[in-house]
């Protein structure tokens, strides 16, 4: 019974080629209010660029698959193509309309064909609005009919195609009387009974069980071919992507960082981030686990992004033009004394100031000095973590290490670039490691 | 191997009063835990699975009723007051829950809990003693010690939820329930605090009861697994075996459902966890089992030990001589709708 | 209002196919929980109805009830009562100053309270509501002046703005006939310190249930912000209505009783009303004439409290911070699963 992903890519018909969604150079801010210290300080808090330089094109048929961390962006992307937060620049092509300016007015017949499904579904649907009223409520709101028997017709229907059967028994239910799935379902059935064109799917089943999971995918999967829908599925977990998606967008810090053919993408990662994230997926089968080697840290906070490239911090490949700077310092003395508990803690503590002022995106980092202790021995600290581990990718991004009053400047390479998108094979890669080959675009 | 376990819990029932009836979250379960042994304990949601945890800490509602025993360092828990049971629980019983957003003291520094925590469970220490013991757990978690005096709003999420793992650890407790730790989690941070807690039976020797829906978790991080199905222990064992021959067979769809990078083909269980204030006859799964035979509604199985130790209450694996004559047949069923389900 | 309330079943989990649909669904269900409720809140909220409820009755059948009319000075015969008389059984609760019977004024003083009252938390809510729904959902400038005119005159102190307003509109309603304008004027008078209660209310709620999925799911399906605002967010923020309605009509009969004590409210030709009668008796309670006093102030009390506790237990109830999860006692029965050697039938837990 289970549809096997083969059988899903048949080619499209030559008319249904051309594409339903095109995004260019996407860009989505959102300003800072900036905390209470900041405000009293004066200092502007400046902005988060949720979504930064994005662009791609989706054609009829196709599952485009946005994976990432949380912050990543992924969910925003997903709610500026629908328009429902503002752009902060480039353009949104739906249709071959451009929908970027369009007034909210202009926009709401056009929502007839592009629709969303959200994550959670206990909350996505309204708790006081029966399963029939809110599923048939858009046939409604675009005026196509008010009649109650055509709704309840095309309610029911919907809920046939979407395996709410027996569809009486789920007419009058409300939300709180369903389950986690049952709801999902319900949730698709708005989102298709005007029979939508695109399908914004916002992680779709990461709140479900897993038993659940699998049922959900395979509804999307049919409905797909049934209604020849085009989805963009927003998600962070790579094994469903990778059973779900034609093409697949990695995502980092509001950039896209690979992007492919969702075959090549699993089968030969570039990235290093990506090659990390499938590193990660647990494994249940005992045979098949593969052995961790997980990049250090988290995804840093997107109102100050790292310079260079954005993953080099946590990259395991990672070499000398690739950002370093004084936050990194700051990192890697941390880590230092995680590693040295007893022997340099306490002393170098000592030797080293406050840390926090290397906590500035900069290239060139002063280690403060400790109370009572020289720069000379700052330096010597530096030197000892230098010999403990001098493959440090950091290092090679050190152009000069000097003593001043206040301590030691430690100053980075300013040559540093931030990785476009470079064509790697069959895939769009924003690392360094391919900087010999083209630019895409 | 003969140590004497750590915790061991004796057909243990949980059952919630409703105006339906009992709601009957846990109903005769029983397992043993070993010095520094995880334990995952793997369902669907609402198998009981969060209630036997509490219950097992004794943090239940007062509404919920008790039965059976759960015996840590030889005292019973189910009959400890509940002074006794806050006593325990930080320097021997521990707990890790699910969000770590909302369990820290947005208005205290890092610092300050774990002093609290030390001071009010071993007044002994010193300050200073007091803060290397902070310092030193914390690291063990891969918290530098120059985050110490920081607030919580300054950690991200994986960061703040090693740091509750910290706290739960600092005072070297016996056993942690540790409650999806890592569900609110990205995956790569997921993978980091899963490598975490195998570190902590190496350096902890503390035994974890890992709650947990993702099956992959469990075969990273726990020598044996428990798979819970509508209140009971279907089956449990070592987890190399269990997931390479699962003996139940919801073990068995379970482990076909999950969706993981060598997923071919989508596969999933009919039907949904049952009701439990009333729970099918018999054994509780043959409503949705593929293999249910005859006999399965009509008799509740015993626990079975199979030839590879895993321990399976299921018709399939006898004993035998109790299945009624012509029980072996195939039961006939009602299909199951699509909606039908959790 | 207070019957259906009370109406049993409406339970959560069975809606029954034949339920009717439509806008007020979200209301009815917003109420369930009320005929779920058990325990202390239940009986709060019996004895709180008992108290309104007698009120009502009062207010409504007033000419069956009193034995005279609250204006009448003088029998059928002409002959004028006594002037304040004690309680005696021509004049249960005694004579007043003006020689009316004291037990008329309760009764038809109940009259006037409840109309007033009803009439202010009726205008109250009607502006109050709307204003927070679009405040809220809209946000912006709009939303902040408003905020500001609504803190504005919650700061001032309310007896004062309604004896502010209360002088403004002496003499303006006479249209629908002299004894209704004063209860008119009244009522206006407290409205105006109750709408930015409805106000706040409702805006903090539509604030947080704006950011709610099913909200952004509603303007993903082109939805109308004025769709979005009446199907979406009314129906889930309406359930704080009953409580602030039934604490804000206790608060409005003790602004009416401080308006008629200090002779802005309904005037004595027009209604009787309680305020005013307490003041008109303070000059003779040191004279050991007590019962035009006591009779008043404890309508007064007993309607203010029925109203207070019928509040408070709509707030236990529906307020879903204070909800405690239902559970009721539970025995554990030895299920003997491992050897039941037939099917068990339907069993049930809880034997309490």
């Amino acid at each position: 019974m289970s549809p096997t992903k083969p059988d899903l890519a048949a080619p499209a018909t030559e008319a249904d080629r051309h594409e339903l969604l095109r995004v260019d150079d996407l860009h989505v801010h959102f300003a800072l209010r900036g905390g209470l210290l900041q405000r009293f300080t004066g200092r502007s808090s400046g902005a988060v660029k949720a979504v930064d330089g994005v662009s791609f094109a989706l054609r009829r048929g196709e599952v485009l698959g946005v994976v990432g961390e949380s912050g990543s962006g992924k969910t925003t992307l997903g709610r500026a193509i629908l328009r429902t937060i503002p752009i902060t620049g480039g353009r949104v092509r739906f249709e071959g309309v451009d929908i970027t300016d369009l007034r909210e007015s202009q926009l709401r017949p056009l929502r007839q064909r592009m629709q969303m499904v959200f994550q959670d579904p206990n909350a996505s649907l309204n708790p006081a609005m029966d399963l029939l009223t809110a599923v048939g409520h858009p046939l409604r709101i675009h005026g196509i009919t008010d009649d109650e028997d055509q709704i309840r017709r095309r309610v029911a229907q919907a809920f046939e195609t979407v395996g709410l059967a027996p569809v009486d028994q789920f007419l009058h239910k409300y939300p709180s009387d369903l389950s986690g799935g049952q709801k999902q379902r319900a949730v698709i059935a708005r989102a298709i009974i005007l029979n939508p064109r695109l399908l914004v799917a916002d992680e779709p089943v990461s709140m479900l069980d897993m038993s659940v999971r699998a049922k959900i995918l395979q509804l999307m999967l049919e409905l797909k071919q049934e209604m020849n829908l085009t989805y963009v599925y927003v998600t962070h977990d790579l094994a469903t992507a990778k059973f779900f998606c034609d093409t697949i967008a990695i995502m980092y810090l509001g950039r896209i960082v690979e992007y492919g053919p969702a075959e090549e993408i699993y089968a030969d990662p570039k990235h290093p981030y990506t090659q990390s994230l499938l590193r990660a997926v647990p494994e249940p089968d005992p045979a098949k686990s593969v052995p961790r080697d997980l990049p250090r840290g988290e995804v840093p906070d997107a109102a100050r992004p790292p310079l260079g490239c954005s993953f080099h911090p946590r990259c395991p490949k990672a070499f000398e033009i690739c950002g370093w700077e004084s936050r990194d310092l700051r990192d890697l003395l941390e880590r230092h004394w995680l590693a040295h508990p007893d022997d340099g803690l306490d002393q170098s503590r000592r030797v080293v100031g406050d840390v926090s002022a290397l906590d500035q995106p900069a290239l060139t980092a002063t280690v403060p000095t400790g109370g009572g202790h020289s720069s000379g021995e700052v330096a010597e600290l530096l030197d000892r973590i230098k010999a403990d581990d001098p493959d440090e990718p950091l290092w090679s991004g050190v152009r000069d290490v000097r003593r001043s009053s206040g301590g030691v400047d430690v100053e980075f390479r300013d040559d540093c670039v931030d990785p476009p998108l470079y064509r790697v094979d069959q895939q769009d890669v924003a690392c360094l490691l391919y900087r010999d080959n083209p630019v895409t675009r | 191997m003969t140590e004497q376990p750590v915790l061991s819990v004796r057909d243990l029932k949980v059952w919630y009063g409703t105006a339906r009836g009992a709601v009957r979250a846990v109903d005769g379960v029983s397992f043993d835990l070993r010095r520094g042994e995880t334990l995952g304990l793997v369902g669907e949601s609402g198998c009981g699975k969060s209630t036997l945890g509490r219950g097992v800490l004794g943090l239940l509602p007062d509404a919920a009723k008790t039965a059976g025993s759960v015996l840590f360092e030889g005292r019973d828990l189910t009959t400890l007051s509940r002074r006794e049971l806050r006593a325990l629980r930080g320097p021997q019983l521990g707990l890790i829950f699910q969000e770590p957003m909302t369990r820290l003291n947005p208005l205290m520094r890092i610092s300050d809990h774990f002093l609290e925590t030390l001071r009010t469970h071993e007044p002994d220490l010193s300050k200073t003693q007091m803060r290397r013991r902070a310092i030193e757990t914390l690291g063990a978690m891969g918290i530098p010690p120059t985050r110490f005096t920081n607030y919580p709003h300054e950690f991200s999420g994986g960061m703040r939820q090693r740091i509750m793992i910290a706290l739960a650890l600092v005072l070297n407790p016996k056993f942690v329930v540790a409650d999806e730790p890592t569900t609110a989690l990205d995956v790569l941070v997921e993978a980091q605090i899963l490598s975490i807690l195998s570190d902590i039976k190496r350096n902890f020797d503390t035994a974890i009861l890992l709650i947990t829906h993702n099956l992959g978790i469990i075969a990273e991080s726990c020598e044996r697994v428990a798979v819970m199905y509508a209140g009971r222990i279907a089956e449990a064992g070592d987890a190399r075996a269990v997931f390479a021959r699962p003996a139940h067979p919801y073990t068995r769809e379970l482990l076909a459902s999950t969706i993981s990078l060598s997923t071919t083909r989508l596969h999933y269980i009919p039907g949904a966890p049952p009701d439990l204030v009333n729970p099918p006859p018999g054994c509780r799964f043959h409503p949705r089992c593929p293999d249910a035979m005859q006999v399965c509604p009509m008799r509740h199985p015993p626990t079975v030990t199979t030839e590879l130790n895993q321990q399976v209450d299921c018709w399939l694996h006898g004993p035998e001589e109790l299945i009624p004559p012509g029980g072996t047949q195939p039961l006939e069923r009602e299909a199951i709708r699509v909606a039908d389900e959790a | 209002m207070t019957s259906e309330f009370m109406a049993p079943g409406g339970g959560v989990t069975e809606t029954p196919l034949a339920v009717r649909r439509g806008r007020f669904t979200g209301l009815r269900r917003a109420i369930a929980p009320v005929a779920q409720a058990r325990g202390l809140p239940k009986w709060v909220l019996y004895i709180g109805s008992v108290l309104v409820l007698m009120f009502v009755v009062f207010a409504i059948f007033a000419p069956w009830i009193s034995p005279y009319s609250f204006d009448q000075y003088q029998d059928s015969h002409g002959h004028r009562f006594p002037q304040s008389a004690p309680p005696s059984p021509q004049h249960w609760f005694g004579t007043n100053i003006m020689s009316t019977d004291v037990f008329s004024h309760i009764v038809y003083g109940s009259r006037t309270a409840l109309e007033v009252v009803v009439i202010a938390v009726v205008i109250s809510m009607v502006i109050g509501v709307p204003l927070g729904l679009f405040s809220g959902y809209y946000g912006g400038p709009f939303d902040r002046f408003v905020v500001l005119v609504m803190d504005a005159m919650f700061a001032f102190p309310s007896l004062l703005l309604a004896i502010l307003i209360a002088f403004l509109l002496r003499g303006k309603f006479d249209f629908f006939g002299a004894s209704f304008s004063g209860i008119m004027s009244a009522a206006i008078s407290i409205t105006v310190i109750y709408i930015p209660q409805y106000f706040r209310v409702i805006r903090n709620s539509v604030i947080s249930v704006r950011e709610e999925p099913y909200v952004e799911a509603a303007r993903v399906l082109g939805a109308k912000p004025r769709t979005v605002i009446a199907r979406y967010v009314f129906g889930n923020v309406v359930q704080n209505v009953p409580v602030i309605a039934t604490l804000n009509a206790a608060d409005a009969l003790l602004t009416l009783a401080g308006l008629g004590f200090l002779g802005y409210g309904v005037q004595p030709t027009e209604a009787a009303e309680w305020g005013y009668d307490l003041q008109r008796a303070l000059g003779e309670a040191s004279g050991g004439i007590w019962w035009t006093s006591v009779f008043p102030g404890l309508a007064i009390v007993l309607l203010v409290t029925g109203l207070t506790l019928v509040g408070e237990s709509l707030n236990d109830m529906l307020n879903p911070v204070l909800r405690r999860r239902q559970l009721l006692p539970v025995k554990i029965t030895n299920t003997e699963i491992e050897l039941a050697t037939e099917a068990p039938t339907e069993q049930r837990g809880p034997r309490d």
